[in-house]
């Protein structure tokens, strides 16, 4: 009974909260209706656009004046920005009020609920269409390749709005490259260059590890098997349709968890938890490990919190005898949705509000401040133009290694329903593996396996 | 029952006196309850727009997985372990209290903070304090030769959110253990005093088992804390992991439901987790009346 009443707390208080947003919209309808009768003069009524958001602290602020700043620039609509915790926590508090009819006009939701997102046609109003119903200029050739083909449904229209694009780098504390004897200026560019340096910081006693990483399933799984030119599931990983399958326990992706179990059992490599790895960003500040790999947008953080050390950064390194030209890693972040069920007056708003988002001046800023990708070619010029990356070194790691190269079907990206629930699996399955109880086939077999069963689910549940 | 009958002038009164709580019980209770257990019937996209109903397809996917058989014995000994953990400390801090003269209100004050910070806290302060890269247990196990790290290691995952569970809980049987110990009668413990009982001898002989009825409603108070309460622990600490180690019952449901957005599975495992709680309350009235006639 208790965990029945703890979820009816949480889904009577997001209840709530739309309830006491619904109200004091009624009372303001209520309120500019009788205005208007009385005095005939509805002009100066606003729309409002609610936009549910997961950015905490600086991403929130920097966000908070994105929406100042196009309420700002007219006056017939106004862009609510509310935060609703982290991604996942975001993503279920829109579907609950999707179906208590309570949603917002836009959601952000993260890569990984993409899948979900596209199976739920009758919830979303595509992006694409919405421009056009609204006679918003709309140019999906001015977005990064990389993000258009990440976001696009199979007839190649972009149903989402790109918002926060970032892709994972490698940062290294030069100063421990330094003490450790190796060249500061010269981070590992293959993997093996990189077992080599970690041995030689941890033999030398300049760190106490070599390497820890953020998102072990998205960078050390869905980004290597990109990176490699290896498929992550079939159906052109999933974007085919929702019949897809795991198929990522191939012999790369076997050999770098081989590899990570190796180096963490000599004390190379240093697991810092699943999902998001929180353990591994205070490791890399602390100075025990140091080689970090993470988002792109980590890169605000990462400056902020190594103020005692100089921080170098790299594209993520590659085995160079699986593939001689390593291919372009792939995204994370979020877009944002459009909900159905809105007035056509508050589409007419969300359109007009992205069109605000995509001009160059406002994408340079979001991305300069944040380390996100410049979502469109217009943003990355205007950064080149403004000599942005020529005075910020390695800011411009991410873009290259995401442009780089024509994309195949194994790195242009990866699309599955419940990714969220698959990406828990092989975290458990890395965990076993990492504690001795599988060896790295065992646990990408076992991964692919119960992923498998995931997909089979969500496939039963949206055919 | 001596006790002098009420009765109202009015037929309807009572019936309407009692419907704000048959209102608070229906709305917040029995409603969400109904809605559990027709959705563990179904299977549904997380949206909401199409509905199958699939009989029993929820319950018997979820008997046949090996992670939830897996999470049920896993929840089995957390529980177990908690209530054994929380329930002997507290005994042996209560019955130090009672035999301190002086100050032991102070004491007893103090053992009673913890009960007042909420379990995701806790989770937070055990969390910190055993995290493997910056907390302070590690770096002093480390020096004495134990390599510390929950992230990885399931039996310590499971150790560490055993004592995060059970220093909650202390408080809680602690005060219960003072109370009941404040109603074993002196005079018993005298007399066997006077026939040559050392203090074992008269603990075990006399104050045990006095004390049995308290030990009994602590320890399905436990058990249900253990196994329903300690959600925020969990979520703040391990998140259920790692390889599902610390992943009980009561974390699952969230997991699979919320983060998971498969309601149909995760209605079916409350209706679960409602079975067995509605068996421990049976056994616990069933005990508790026994225990009145005696």
């Amino acid at each position: 009974m208790l965990s029945n009443s703890a979820k009816l707390g949480t889904r009577k208080s997001q209840h709530n909260n739309n309830k006491g947003v619904s109200m004091s919209k009624k009372v303001l309808c209520l309120s500019v209706g009788l205005t208007a009768m009385l005095a005939a003069t509805p002009a100066f009524a606003q729309t409002e656009i609610a936009w549910w958001h997961a950015m905490d602290a600086q991403l929130g602020e920097k966000l908070q004046e994105i929406a100042t700043g196009f309420n700002e620039s007219q006056s017939e609509f106004k862009v609510i920005p509310t935060y609703k915790g982290t991604y996942p926590e975001t993503l279920t508090a829109a579907i609950a009020a999707f179906r208590a009819n309570e949603q917002p006009a836009i959601v952000q939701v993260f890569e990984v609920g993409t899948g979900t997102m596209m199976a739920a046609k009758g919830a979303v109003y595509p992006v694409y269409q919405l421009m056009a119903d609204n006679g918003e200029p709309w140019d999906p050739s001015g977005f990064l390749a990389p993000v258009t083909g990440y976001y696009s449904d199979v007839d190649g229209n972009i149903l989402s709005m790109p918002f926060n694009s970032s892709t994972p780098i490698m940062y290294y504390n030069k100063d421990l490259f330094e003490k450790a004897g190796l060249d500061r200026e010269t981070p590992p560019k293959t993997w093996a260059e990189l077992e080599t340096m970690s041995r030689q910081i941890v033999e030398s006693g300049a760190a106490s590890c070599g390497l820890s990483s953020a998102w072990i399933t998205w960078i050390q799984t869905e980004n290597l098997s990109a990176i490699h030119d290896q498929p992550f599931g079939t159906l052109d990983n999933g974007f085919g349709g929702l019949a897809t399958e795991f198929n990522f326990n191939g012999p790369v992706q076997v050999k770098h968890w081989d590899n990570l179990k190796k180096w963490a059992d000599e004390g190379l490599f240093q697991y810092g938890g699943p999902v998001g790895g929180a353990d591994s960003a205070p490791k890399f500040y602390a100075q025990e490990c140091a080689i970090f790999m993470n988002s792109s947008a980590g890169r605000a953080g990462v400056i902020a919190n190594s103020k005692e050390f100089e921080v170098g950064f790299a594209p993520l390194p590659y085995y160079d005898d699986e593939i001689a030209e390593p291919k372009n890693s792939i995204i994370g972040g979020a877009t944002l949705w459009a909900l159905n069920g809105k007035d056509p007056e508050v589409y007419k708003g969300v359109a007009q509000f992205f069109t605000y988002l995509s001009e160059p001046e406002i994408q340079a800023g979001w991305h300069q401040f944040t380390g996100y990708l410049p979502i469109t070619n217009a943003a990355y010029e205007l950064g080149q133009s403004q000599d942005y990356y020529a005075q910020n070194p390695g800011s411009d790691v991410a873009i290259e290694q995401i442009t780089r190269g024509t994309p195949t079907a194994n790195s242009k990206g990866v699309r599955f329903g419940n990714l969220t629930q698959a990406r828990n699996v092989v975290d458990e399955e890395f965990e076993a593996m990492l504690a001795g109880s599988k060896t790295a086939q065992e646990a990408l077999d076992s991964a692919v396996e119960r992923g498998n069963q995931i997909l089979r689910d969500f496939e039963a549940a949206n055919q | 029952m001596q006790a002098k009958r009420t009765t109202f002038p009015n037929k309807f009164l009572p019936y309407w006196l009692l419907v704000p709580q048959l209102a608070v019980t229906l709305i917040f209770f029995i409603w969400p309850a109904v809605q559990a257990l027709k959705s563990s019937f179904e299977r549904e996209d997380p949206f909401g727009f199409k509905t199958t109903f699939v009989w029993f397809e929820n319950y018997r996917r979820l008997l046949v997985d090996p992670m939830y058989v897996g999470s049920l014995g896993r929840t089995a000994v957390f529980a177990f372990s908690v209530t054994a953990l929380s329930m002997s400390l507290s005994l042996i801090l209560a019955v130090a209290v009672n035999r301190v003269l002086r100050s032991n209100r102070a004491y007893t004050t103090l053992l009673v903070w913890p009960y007042a910070v909420a379990p995701v806290v806790v989770g937070i302060l055990w969390w910190f304090m055993f995290n493997p890269t910056i907390g302070i247990a590690p770096y002093l196990l480390r020096g004495m030769g134990i390599a510390w790290n929950h992230r990885v290691d399931g039996n310590q995952a499971m150790i560490f959110v055993v004592m995060a569970a059970s220093w909650k809980q202390i408080s809680y049987n602690f005060l219960f253990f003072v109370a009941g110990l404040q109603s074993v009668p002196q005079s018993q413990i005298e007399a066997a005093a006077i026939d040559g009982a050392g203090p074992f001898k008269r603990f075990w002989t006399i104050v045990f088992p006095l004390l049995a009825p308290t030990t009994f409603f602590l320890l399905i108070v436990n058990i249900n804390y253990a196994m329903f309460d300690t959600f925020g622990i969990i979520d703040a600490t391990t998140q259920g992991g790692p390889a599902q180690a610390t992943n009980i019952l009561v974390y699952k449901v969230y997991t699979d439901g919320f983060l998971g957005l498969n309601i149909g599975s995760s209605s079916a495992q409350s209706v679960i987790l409602m079975i067995i709680v509605i068996a421990l309350t049976a056994i616990q009235f069933r005990y508790v009346e026994r225990r009145i006639q005696y």
